[in-house]
């Protein structure tokens, strides 16, 4: 398999556990009235979810340097 | 409470602020030192998502549905982590095709129909109205509660007249600005590097400015967060906002509004037109998929605290939760601190101003007024660059306008988020059109059409018509009973679908008409050559990224920088030819006729300034001739994939083929050379043989013939037979000796030997041959003994031969052998080196080979057998090592042969 289809599986696949954790029913089991650490259980679940998310995408983007693809502008304003 | 003029001198540097900023990073990017070409300014760039919604309304819709403010900034974050493979693929597309909106993408898209750019231009402005109406709200709204806190009855009543009301000048003064910003003058990179850089530094002033706000209310008015939820959970009405099920429309809802701000993130004309259009480096999106995720996280986190905060110090309800971040500091007298909020305030809303005012101008301009203006002019040799400027200027204005009436007439009956959550579903609209449009090659224009144009009609049917209703310009009766009557079309329950909450409700209507009718006509519909040679562009951009030339007809080059000049003025053309000229090597003053590639060129340039659909109207009309063969064209696009995958495959084949050939060729060469060299053994052998067996045969015939030879005589020639025939005898031992080691039937004695001892026994062994020619030899030899696993006879055998040739080839009484013993390079080395006459470097390599005798440099003659060293050259390189010579003429030769370690 190629570096940049696993790559790109990698991200659906955490693209799709991310709608998972964040929807019903498994969010459900966090909808109470409580607090842990002082913190209501829902908003503790959902900052605490959120924060593992942004790492595993920076996880994944960043942890193999593919070759650099970019396109170069059609015109550019410095002249050269 | 702070003087008028304070807050108003306050604004007004803050705008000239960003101005400043614009102006430098303008200043900047024309001196090619973009200050915006970094991850980091891309990622502040996109938090222009965060408007005054967030600023203000998030914490409003917190006090009323608890976490429900949350997936309009969980749906980005999920959707951040496609960005690499489906933002990568927008963005690339964008820049190889030269797309400067969103209309433009589809309008390119769909076989560059100016329909289509319309259409979406038309779904855009309307949709937006709601969205730019909430800023102007927000931004009039924090403006008289700065002006009039505590004093809540002014607030309601400020915008009783036109002249009092400051929302119309906040949407002029908002106006001016991003005409300022964004339409200056026509630039050919349709890139806006001062905005870009002005709205990265608000996204830092409004996040600073809501942790402000946040640390305030946590650690300032309670003591840290702990304490504020626990005093929030001793209140049912408070505490109850800690579970999902107040959010109306509970789950459903939920997952609705994150769908929504999925799409929004990507497909508001804003996002798109900061994400795609205003990045420079495709690179960007790396380090922008969880940096801005982060931000989004870090300006969320204080939300449920203020609202907490708020609903408790105002208990009784009568402080509306939507200026919650203001009226705090302000109760507690911090009137500067309330003014930096202000500020921040300020900032999320003029950054969705600014950006979406731009973004929609272009899209008006290029989109729903050239293609009807280029009509009427397109033979007219006029300067368009005035013209588009004066357009896109007028739709700024337009568009706030509308804004403002959208606010006048039907804003004041919605809180902040449900106003921008209708803008979210109009935007959700183009979501189908893209994503089919940019996987599936068989989403064709009429489909994307019917799509869109459903869509948006059930869009504007289940969500704007009934705000029309809400605010009493329209009957109530049209809600509750329908349209004359008719139930089954109720608003907010199509056809009695009555499970949903009105966005919900709005979202699966729409997007099943839309997305269903975009699949099913696309299924059905034929496609024309245009539409599908942009599809096969558009899903296959990674592969088409270089030209196309699909142009075919006659152009005069002269005539094309004209063109251009109308548009983009004189300079920036020329300047453009100008560059292409340089890069391609053409002379443009020697050719006069431009090539397809060329016209291409122009085209793109030009449809980064109005549009694709019109840059093809406009550069056809100077293009004689066919304009494209769209036949030609489509064989080449239609075939390509099936062809290159095809062509690939075969490749792969011949590449295979041949190696395959590469080798057999080389074991045909080596069986050739094998051949040629046994021939070549045997009659150098013969021959070797011969020498010997003559001369015996001679002097024996001599003896035979001359019976009465002396005795003495006798003797001498017997002497020499027998020296001959030994010398036969040897010849035939290393004959055979070398035909076992090739051939591998030779023995060998693998053993741990220590390769000191067998040195000094080959140098006693031959001392005898240094004596007779006084040759001195000197040992350099370690104490220690030196482990090797090697066959010990074989190896005496190599320094026995080594040392004797020293000893052949030294000269008499001055000679002088020297033998070594030392590591390098993880080898263990022995050296002979002697101070005899050298070896050319010609032959240097042959010594090694069979019967290659080097000519003595004294006498002519050859010593030797001409056997012994290609014999060790066999045997060490059986035990993996290296035998080589140094030496040149003169200067004495070394022998060296190398063992593993």
């Amino acid at each position: 398999m190629s570096p940049v289809k696993r790559k790109i599986q990698r991200l659906l696949v955490l693209f799709a556990f991310g709608c998972f954790a964040l929807n019903y029913p498994l969010l459900s089991l966090f909808s109470k009235i409580a607090l842990w650490y002082g913190i209501p259980v829902l908003y503790l679940y959902l900052f605490v979810f959120w924060v593992l998310f942004i790492l595993s995408i920076a996880i994944v983007t960043e942890r193999k340097k593919l070759p650099r693809t970019s396109f170069p502008p059609i015109f550019s304003r410095k002249s050269e | 409470m702070l003087p008028e003029w304070v807050i108003l001198l306050v604004s007004l540097c803050y705008l000239g602020t960003l101005f400043a900023i614009a102006y430098y990073a303008d200043w900047r990017s024309d001196r090619g030192m973009s200050i915006i070409s970094n991850p980091y300014i891309y990622t502040l760039s996109i938090a222009v998502y965060c408007t005054a919604w967030t600023f203000y309304g998030s914490v409003g819709r917190a006090a009323e549905t608890g976490i429900g403010f949350m997936p309009i900034y969980l749906g980005p974050t999920l959707m951040a982590a496609l960005w690499w493979f489906l933002l990568r693929k927008m963005i690339r597309i964008a820049k190889v095709y030269r797309i400067t909106s969103i209309a433009d993408f589809l309008a390119s898209r769909y076989g560059k129909s100016s329909l289509i750019g319309g259409l979406v231009t038309i779904i855009a402005v309307v949709g937006i109205m709601p969205y730019i109406s909430l800023q102007l709200k927000a931004v009039s709204t924090s403006y008289t509660v700065m002006l009039h806190y505590p004093d809540l009855a002014m607030i309601e009543e400020h915008k009783t007249s036109l002249w009092n009301d400051n929302a119309f000048s906040v949407a002029m003064i908002m106006a001016a600005f991003s005409i300022l910003f964004g339409t200056r003058h026509i630039d050919a990179t349709e890139r806006h590097e001062g905005m870009v850089a002005a709205i990265a530094f608000e996204s830092v002033v409004k996040l600073l400015a809501f942790s402000a706000a946040g640390i305030f209310a946590t650690f300032i008015m309670f003591d840290g967060p702990i304490d504020l939820f626990d005093w929030a959970i001793r209140y049912p009405e408070i505490s109850r906002l800690m579970q999902l099920e107040v959010l109306p429309g509970g789950y459903t809802n939920w997952f609705t509004l994150i769908f929504l701000s999925m799409m929004a993130i990507m497909f508001l004309p804003r996002q798109f037109q900061v994400l795609v259009v205003e990045n420079v480096n495709e690179e960007h999106i790396r380090k922008a998929a969880w940096l801005f995720p982060f931000y989004l996280l870090a300006i969320n986190i204080f939300v449920l605290p203020i609202a907490f905060a708020g609903m408790l110090m105002f208990p009784e309800g009568h402080v509306p939760p939507d200026i919650f971040v203001l009226a705090l500091p302000l109760t507690e007298g911090q009137n500067i601190l309330a003014l930096f909020i202000y500020l921040g305030g300020l900032s999320a809303a003029t950054g969705m101003v600014i950006v979406a005012t731009i973004a929609l101008s272009t899209m008006v301009c290029n989109d729903l007024v050239m293609p009807v203006l280029l009509r009427m002019l397109a033979i007219q040799q006029v300067q368009l660059g005035r013209v588009l400027l004066f357009i896109r200027r007028c739709s700024i204005v337009a568009v706030l306008l509308l804004g403002y009436l959208y606010y006048r007439f039907i804003g004041e009956s919605y809180t902040l988020v449900t106003m921008g959550l209708v803008s979210f579903a109009a935007a959700a609209q183009f979501s189908p059109a893209i994503l089919f449009g940019v996987f599936w090659k068989d989403a064709s224009r009429r489909a994307a059409i019917c799509g869109l144009s459903a869509g948006f009609l059930v869009w504007f049917y289940t969500l704007l018509l009934p705000s029309f209703a809400r605010s009493g310009w329209l009957p109530l009766s049209f809600l509750v009973d329908g349209p004359f009557g008719i139930e089954q079309l109720r608003p907010y329950k199509l056809f009695g679908l009555d499970m949903f909450d009105p966005i919900t409700h709005s979202v699966f209507w729409s997007m099943l008409v839309n997305g269903g009718l975009l699949v099913i006509i696309s299924l059905l519909d034929r496609q024309s050559t245009m539409d599908r040679i942009q599809a096969s562009l558009f899903v296959d951009v990674y592969r088409h990224s270089g030209g196309t030339h699909l142009w075919r007809g006659k152009a005069m080059i002269t005539e094309l920088q004209d063109l251009l000049a109308r548009f983009i003025g004189a300079r920036q053309s020329e300047r453009a030819f100008a560059n292409y000229s340089r890069i391609h090597k053409i002379d443009f003053t020697k050719d006069k006729q431009a090539d397809a590639e060329l016209v291409e060129f122009a085209e793109r340039l030009l449809s980064g300034a109005i549009g694709a659909a019109s840059a093809r109207v406009m550069v056809s009309s100077v293009v004689e001739g066919e304009e494209i063969s769209p036949e030609g064209v489509m064989k080449i696009i239609d075939e390509t994939s099936q062809v290159l995958e095809y062509s690939h495959q075969l490749e792969e084949k011949s590449i295979e083929l041949e190696a395959a050939t590469k080798e057999l060729q080389e074991a045909n060469r080596r069986l050739k050379e094998l051949d040629r060299l046994k021939d070549e053994f045997v009659s150098t052998v013969s021959h070797e043989l011969r020498t010997p067996l003559t001369s015996v045969r001679a002097f024996s015939e001599i003896l035979h013939d001359n019976v009465d030879m002396p005795q003495e005589e006798r003797q001498k020639y017997l002497d020499i037979m027998v020296k001959e025939t030994e010398r036969l005898t040897r010849l035939i031992n290393e004959v055979l000796d070398l035909a076992k080691i090739e051939s591998g039937r030779a023995d060998w004695y693998m053993e741990d030997i220590d390769l000191t001892e067998v040195l000094k026994e080959a140098v006693a062994a031959t001392s005898q041959l240094f004596r007779e020619k006084s040759v001195a030899m000197i040992e350099m030899v370690p104490t220690f003994p030196v482990r090797v696993f090697a066959d010990r006879d074989r190896i005496f055998q190599v320094v026995i031969n080594l040392l004797s040739n020293a000893a052949k080839f030294s000269p008499t009484e001055q000679g002088r052998v020297i033998v070594r013993l030392y590591f390098k390079e993880r080898e263990i080395r022995v050296e002979v080196a002697d101070n005899g006459p050298g070896i050319h470097p010609d032959e240097q390599q042959k010594i090694f080979e069979k019967f290659k005798q080097i000519t003595d440099l004294r006498d002519g003659k050859p010593k030797g057998t001409g056997l012994g060293l290609a014999i060790c050259r066999r045997i060490i390189e059986y035990h993996n090592g290296n035998i080589w010579v140094e030496s040149s003429p003169g200067e004495g030769s070394k022998f060296i042969f190398s063992l593993p370690d």
